[in-house]
C-alpha cells in the first residue's frame, strides 16, 4: 500500500511540476465556459440590411422602422437600383435585402396588393431562413393590425413554449458538453500521454523491473488524473450553476457517480491508447482524432444525431460522449433518476469493462 | 540563401520521415471533409412532433395533415392528453408538441376576435438553435393555414365584393444558394479549419520537439541567423499548407456539389497570406512552450477559440455585440468569409481588400512576435 502511495505522490509531482500545463488545463474551461456562455446564443441582433424603396411613402415608412426597432435588423444603406445588391453580397457588407415595390401605399388596398421582395444571403442556409422568417412575421404583422381595424378574418393565434431551457441559452447544451469534453480530455489524452512519455523516456522499463505489480502501477497513475478531472467537472458545475443558472434539477450525487463511472471509461481508453503507441506524438493524435473528434462532434455535444446520415448515427452509438451527454442531459435539465437513465449507465458501464479487458489483454510487461 | 535552402531540405527531410506524417496530410482532410460536413448539420429534417389534439375535429385533423406533408417534421404521436406528450418530450421521443385546444373548430368559425383558438406550441430547448428553427417552421405552417382560412372566409362570405384588406405579396429569393444545401455552407468553412490546424499544430509542435530532443542546441550554436532558422522552418510547411488547401478542395468538389464561382487565383493568393500569419503564430506557441504536450495543449486551446468564434457553427451576427468584436481578432473569421465570399459568390480583389489588409497585418505581426521570441541562448 505504502508503494502504492509513493507511486501516486510521484506522479502527483509530476503534474504539479508542470505549472503552464496545469493553468490550461484548469483555465482552458474556465474561458471556455465564460466566453460561450456569452457568446453562443441563437437570437439574431443587428444582422445588417439593405432597403430598396421604389415608393418611398409612408407604408413603406413606417415598415422599414418596424424592421430597425425590432432589433433583429440594422439598415445599412438604402441602395437605389438592384445592381447594388449584388455589390453589397459580394463585398459580405450585407446579409439581407429588401425591396419594396412601386405604388405601394396604393396597392396594399387593391386586390392584387403590394409587392415586398427579399432578397436572402442563403450561403448561409439557416441564417437565411431564419432573417427571411423574422422580415415577413414582422410585415405580415404590420398588415395584421392595420387589418383587424377593418375586419376580423379568422386567425389561429399561436403560443409558444420552450421547454427546458426557455430563454434559448447555448449555456445549457455547453456545461454538458464541456464536462463531458474535459473528463475525455484530461482523462484519456493525459493518461495516454503520460504513459508514453514514461515509454518515451525510459523511466517505463525501470519501473517494469521495479517489485511493483504492473496493475498496481498503471492503478496509481491513474488516481491523480481521476482526481484532477473530477476536480475539473465540479469547477464547471459551480461556474454553470451561479454564473449562468444552469438549473441542477436532478440528484447531485447521482451526477457526481455518473461522472466517475465516465471518468473510468475514459481513463480505460487512456491506457488502451497507450498500450497500442509508444511516442507522445502518436498517442496526441489518437487521442484527438480517435477521442477528441468523435466526442465533439458526433455524441450530440453541437451537432443534434438526429440530423446526421444513418452511418454516423450507428458510429455516435459507439462512443461513451454520446451516451454520457444523454445522462448528463437528463439530470440537470430534465431531472431525471436512475430509473430513466439505467440503460445508458449499463451501457457505459459495459464500454469500460471492454476497454479495461482489451487493454490488459495488450499491455506488455516487458519493452522490446 | 544556400543556407535556406539546406534547412528547407533538412526541414522535408524531417518531415516526411515521421511515419504519422502521410496519414495527417492525406487521411485527415478526408475524414474531417467526410464526417465533419456530414455531422456538423442543423439542416433539421426530422423532427418529431406530438400532438395533443382536444378537438378531434376535421379542421384540427387537416391541420396536423400539414405538418405530415413537409420534410421536416415527423409525426411522433397523437392523443387528447398532455401529460402523454410530456412524457413523449421527456425521454425524448418528440422534439415539440403542438396543442389544439378544444373547440378549435367551433371559436374558430364563431369568428369574435375574444374567441380565437390558440395553439400552444412546447419545444424541447436544450439545444436552442434547433428549437428555434423548428418554431419558425411550426409558425409557417400555421401562417399559411391561417391565410387559406382567411381566403375561404372570403369565399363563404359569398359577397360580390370581397372585403377590403391591405395585401402584400412578400416573395423571397435565396442568393447563392437556392436549394439551400447545407453542405454548400459547411464545406468551405471546413477547409478554413484543415488548412489551419495543418498549419498551427505543424509549426507549434516544430521547434519545441527539436527542444526536446535536444537538436535545437546543435543548430544554437552554428552560424545561422535567426531569420534564416524560421524561414527555414516555415517555407515547408507553407507549401504543405498550400497543398493541403488544393487537395482537400479537389475533393470537396469532388465528394460534394459545390459551386466554385470565384477565381482559384484570389483564394489561393489570400491563403499564402493567412497561412503565413498561421504558421507565424504556431512558431509563437513553440518557442514559448517548454514541451510538446504544453505546445498541443495551447494549440488546442486556442484553435478550439478561434473555430467557434470564426462563424463555421454558429452565425457572428448572432453573438453578442462585444463577442462580435472580439471576432475582429480571429483570423479564421477572416478566412471563412473570404472562402465563402470567392467560392459562393465570386468576389474579386477588389470586393475584399479589407480582408487583404487586415489578415497581412495579423501575419507580419505574428511573424514579428515569433522572431523576438525565439532566442538563440538557452
Amino acid at each position: 500500500m505504502n508503494r502504492a502511495l509513493a507511486f501516486v505522490l510521484k506522479e502527483f509531482h509530476h503534474i504539479l511540476r508542470d505549472r503552464r500545463s496545469l493553468i490550461i488545463l484548469f483555465g482552458m474551461p474556465l474561458v471556455q465556459i465564460l466566453l460561450f456562455g456569452f457568446a453562443i446564443t441563437n437570437e439574431i441582433k443587428d444582422a445588417k440590411i439593405a432597403i430598396l424603396d421604389y415608393s418611398r411613402d409612408n407604408s413603406t415608412r413606417l415598415m422599414i422602422d418596424r424592421l430597425q426597432a425590432s432589433g433583429y435588423f440594422y439598415v445599412v444603406n438604402y441602395i437605389d437600383n438592384k445592381s447594388q445588391i449584388e455589390a453589397a453580397f459580394r463585398k459580405g457588407e450585407i446579409k439581407l435585402a429588401v425591396i419594396f415595390g412601386n405604388d405601394f401605399e396604393s396597392r396594399l388596398l387593391s386586390s392584387n396588393g403590394a409587392d415586398i421582395q427579399i432578397i436572402a444571403d442563403a450561403s448561409d442556409p439557416n441564417t437565411a431562413s431564419t432573417l427571411i422568417n423574422y422580415v415577413s412575421s414582422i410585415f405580415n404583422k404590420f398588415i395584421l393590425e392595420k387589418n383587424l381595424k377593418l375586419t376580423s378574418p379568422p386567425i389561429i393565434k399561436t403560443e409558444f413554449r420552450m421547454r427546458y431551457n426557455e430563454e434559448l441559452k447555448g449555456v445549457f447544451l455547453f456545461v454538458p458538453g464541456l464536462i463531458t469534453i474535459i473528463l475525455m480530455l484530461v482523462s484519456a489524452m493525459m493518461t495516454s500521454i503520460s504513459i508514453t512519455k514514461e515509454k518515451e523516456a525510459g523511466t517505463m522499463e525501470l519501473m517494469l523491473v521495479s517489485p511493483m505489480k504492473p496493475w498496481l502501477m498503471i492503478f496509481s497513475k491513474l488516481i491523480p488524473y481521476l482526481l484532477l478531472s473530477f476536480l475539473n467537472a465540479i469547477i464547471i458545475l459551480i461556474l454553470g450553476k451561479f454564473v449562468f443558472h444552469v438549473p441542477l434539477l436532478g440528484s447531485l450525487s447521482l451526477l457526481l457517480m455518473e461522472c466517475i463511472l465516465f471518468i473510468f471509461c475514459a481513463l480505460s481508453l487512456g491506457i488502451l491508447i497507450s498500450s497500442i503507441t509508444d511516442s507522445q506524438q502518436t498517442a496526441l493524435m489518437l487521442s484527438l482524432v480517435g477521442l477528441m473528434l468523435p466526442s465533439i462532434l458526433l455524441s450530440g455535444f453541437l451537432f443534434p444525431i438526429e440530423n446526421m446520415p444513418l452511418w454516423l448515427q450507428y458510429t455516435s452509438k459507439v462512443i461513451p460522449a454520446t451516451w454520457f451527454l444523454i445522462i448528463i442531459k437528463a439530470i440537470m435539465l430534465k431531472g431525471s433518476g436512475i430509473e430513466i437513465i439505467w440503460k445508458e449507465t449499463l451501457i457505459i458501464i459495459g464500454l469500460t469493462i471492454l476497454f479495461a479487458i482489451i487493454s490488459i489483454k495488450k499491455f506488455k510487461m516487458r519493452l522490446e | 540563401m544556400r543556407t535556406i535552402l539546406f534547412l528547407i531540405e533538412k526541414e522535408f527531410k524531417q518531415i516526411f520521415r515521421n511515419k504519422g506524417m502521410l496519414p495527417i496530410i492525406f487521411i485527415m482532410p478526408l475524414i474531417q471533409l467526410i464526417i465533419l460536413a456530414n455531422s456538423a448539420t442543423y439542416d433539421i429534417k426530422n423532427l418529431n412532433i406530438y400532438f395533443v389534439d382536444k378537438d378531434m375535429s376535421s379542421l384540427s385533423l387537416i391541420l396536423r395533415n400539414k405538418f405530415t406533408a413537409v420534410e421536416y417534421f415527423k409525426i411522433a404521436g397523437f392523443s387528447q392528453s398532455q401529460v402523454e406528450a410530456e412524457k413523449f418530450l421527456d425521454n425524448g421521443k418528440a422534439d415539440l408538441y403542438i396543442e389544439i385546444p378544444a373547440n378549435f373548430e367551433r371559436n374558430l368559425y364563431k369568428n369574435q376576435l375574444q374567441s380565437m383558438p390558440k395553439l400552444l406550441i412546447v419545444l424541447n430547448a436544450i439545444n436552442g438553435s434547433q428549437a428555434g428553427l423548428g418554431l419558425n417552421y411550426a409558425n409557417a405552417i400555421i401562417g399559411d393555414f391561417n391565410s387559406t382560412l382567411i381566403s375561404n372566409k372570403i369565399l363563404q362570405s359569398n359577397v360580390a365584393i370581397p372585403i377590403q384588406t391591405n395585401t402584400i405579396n412578400i416573395n423571397y429569393s435565396n442568393w447563392y444558394n437556392p436549394e439551400l444545401n447545407y453542405y454548400t455552407f459547411m464545406v468551405p468553412g471546413i477547409l478554413v479549419i484543415l488548412v489551419t490546424m495543418i498549419a498551427t499544430f505543424l509549426s507549434g509542435m516544430n521547434i519545441v520537439r527539436e527542444k526536446e530532443i535536444g537538436t535545437i542546441d546543435q543548430i544554437n550554436v552554428t552560424p545561422i541567423h535567426k531569420y534564416q532558422f524560421l524561414i527555414g522552418k516555415l517555407t515547408p510547411l507553407w507549401i504543405l499548407g498550400m497543398f493541403e488547401l488544393a487537395f482537400g478542395l479537389a475533393a470537396s468538389l469532388l465528394i460534394y456539389d459545390i459551386p466554385f464561382v470565384g477565381s482559384l487565383f484570389v483564394l489561393f493568393t489570400f491563403t499564402a497570406i493567412y497561412l503565413l500569419a498561421c504558421l507565424g503564430l504556431g512558431l509563437l506557441i513553440s518557442s514559448s512552450s517548454e514541451n510538446q504536450q504544453q505546445a498541443m495543449f495551447i494549440s488546442w486551446f486556442i484553435m478550439m477559440i478561434f473555430i467557434l468564434l470564426g462563424g463555421l457553427f454558429t452565425a457572428i451576427e448572432t453573438m453578442p455585440t462585444w463577442v462580435q468584436f472580439i471576432t475582429f481578432l480571429n483570423p479564421v473569421r477572416y478566412f471563412i468569409e473570404v472562402i465563402r465570399l470567392v467560392m459562393l459568390k465570386g468576389s474579386g480583389f477588389a470586393d475584399i481588400k479589407f480582408h487583404f489588409i487586415i489578415i497581412s497585418i495579423f501575419a507580419i505581426i505574428l511573424n514579428l512576435l515569433a522572431v523576438i521570441r525565439y532566442k538563440k541562448t538557452s
